[in-house]
């Protein structure tokens, strides 16, 4: 009796816990937009529009027919360079992780080219790719590809030996052994970065879009500051950041899910 | 030297010979990208003319005030959110998404509210790099085990004594994480951000040299900034490493 009394108490005190912390988390929204709310009072209407004003607009965006083509276009551009991203990444990182030798003479390279200014070689993109699509996807694509990489190698170098070995013991087929050992026992590393390389390859694609594009909601922005409608282009800014951070959210909860599982 | 740094300059020059040939022999046109021999010849006769040196001025200036700002606020804000911990756990998921808005949407409004000079772009390298900073201060703090705040305890020490001699020497390699990182994200937001609008700097350069379809001197400015940053980034990255093996980590 006295058992499950605690188990009770325990339950709501696990409660009262987790809505402490969503009214805490609440609270930071309302400080972010009270501070926005500032900025606008002092700014003024012409520099920076006022939450509520900026709200309206995006949902006047949101249910406008000439908003969606642009946030198909960014969509479409994301999709394909995350799936280039991933199957290189995936393909390169099993082998970096698998081969020794390779592994150790590239995570050096890997490293510096992760925190190379990338947006150099966009010149370089758009002369190989011209000025279509094919150029974002590609310059979102060698932002993404690389945090994959990374975190697969690790993902496949540090994956317990045993796996492999039972999977020889028990005589499994190459295909088998990549299908029912390598790819779960390196899921939760794979998620993390895909999570990673997903914020990375938003951001090439969402900076092609800001630099010579005629579609996308990069380009709303630019267009949007050549007309000097700043609630427009706050609106697109905010529409933007809410689906990154919300696309974001999910991908971490599926990887600390995983990540608690192993 | 090592086999493995062998083995990886002969990896970086056969991928440079590799495009010397491909350009030389016309697979790559010359309207595409040029041979990077001559990318070299152009970045010598740049840096000769001081070209570069006007661009760089203002690029490295930029990014060092983003840097020192990054730096210093990100470390104050990680300690003084480390030391709240319902403040903290309430800002985590804001700290773990915050990478995930793409930032540079900002700087066109930065552009428009404060006009076109160098606080911008400054401002934009900061966003960028300051909330790296306080992820690895606050990360450097975890980690610090609780024996060690026992033994300060133990010795009778007081809080900004065992801040100074127990809690910061224990964290500095993570520290140093993010000062590294702090770095490396500056002059990303900085030189995309000379980039898509600016009144100069490297990033605006090689923009310009591409509106005007003058492949000479975009490739030779393309490979100075990616040649320097590399070298800072990697310096940096080494130094890190020896930090963290010191600590036996």
């Amino acid at each position: 009796m006295a058992g499950t009394q605690t188990a009770y108490s325990r339950k709501d005190h696990e409660r009262a816990e987790r809505l402490r912390y969503f009214g805490d988390v609440a609270l930071v929204i309302v400080g972010i937009v009270v501070v926005w709310q500032i900025l606008h009072m002092l700014a003024g209407d012409v520099a920076i529009s006022s939450p509520l004003a900026t709200a309206i607009r995006a949902g006047e965006l949101l249910g406008s027919a000439s908003f969606w083509p642009h946030a198909a276009e960014t969509a479409k551009a994301l999709v394909y360079a995350l799936i280039i991203a991933l199957l290189i990444g995936i393909g390169v990182g099993t082998w970096l992780g698998a081969h020794k030798l390779s592994g150790a003479v590239a995570e050096p390279i890997l490293v510096a080219l992760y925190s190379l200014p990338k947006i150099t070689l966009y010149p370089l993109i758009l002369l190989v790719f011209g000025l279509g699509i094919e150029a974002k996807i590609a310059f979102g694509a060698i932002h993404g590809v690389i945090p994959v990489t990374i975190f697969t190698m690790n993902a496949v170098k540090n994956i317990n030996r045993v796996f492999l070995r039972s999977a020889r013991v028990m005589k499994l087929t190459a295909m088998q052994t990549a299908t029912r050992i390598l790819l779960p026992a390196t899921m939760p590393e794979i998620v993390s970065g895909l999570r990673v390389g997903f914020s990375l390859t938003l951001l090439g694609v969402v900076i092609g879009e800001l630099f010579s594009s005629h579609r996308g909601m990069g380009f709303l922005v630019m267009r949007a500051i050549g007309l000097h409608d700043v609630s427009t282009m706050m609106a697109v800014t905010l529409i933007l950041a809410v689906a990154a951070v919300a696309i974001s959210s999910i991908l971490l909860y599926i990887d600390n899910r995983l990540h608690r599982r192993v | 030297m090592n086999r493995l740094t062998l083995i990886r300059l002969g990896v970086i020059v056969a991928f440079f010979g590799l495009l010397e040939i491909l350009c030389r022999t016309g697979v790559i046109s010359p309207f595409t990208m040029i041979p990077p021999s001559e990318m070299a010849i152009e970045l010598w006769a740049l840096i000769v003319s001081g070209e570069v040196a006007r661009g760089m001025r203002q690029t490295l200036g930029n990014v060092a005030v983003a840097c020192i700002l990054a730096i210093t606020v990100g470390f104050a804000v990680g300690a003084g959110v480390h030391a709240l911990p319902r403040l903290r756990r309430a800002l985590d998921p804001f700290l773990t998404t915050y990478y995930a808005v793409p930032f540079f949407v900002f700087y066109p409004l930065l552009v428009f509210i404060f006009g076109m000079n160098n606080f911008p772009m400054i401002m934009i390298g900061f966003l960028f790099a300051v909330v790296a900073m306080i992820i690895n201060t606050l990360n450097g703090l975890d980690k610090i085990p609780r024996v060690y705040r026992k033994v300060a305890r133990m010795h009778h020490m007081g809080r900004a004594k065992t801040a100074l001699l127990i809690e910061l020497p224990y964290a500095i390699p993570n520290l140093f994480t993010g000062v590294k990182l702090a770095v490396a994200y500056s002059f990303i937001g900085v030189i995309a951000a000379e980039f898509i609008l600016a009144p100069g700097g490297l990033g605006y350069a090689i923009s310009f040299a591409y509106d005007n379809f003058d492949n000479e001197t975009m490739y030779a400015l393309m490979l100075f900034i990616l040649v320097l940053v590399t070298i800072i980034n990697m310096s940096l990255h080494a130094y890190e490493q020896r930090l963290l093996r010191r600590q036996g980590r």
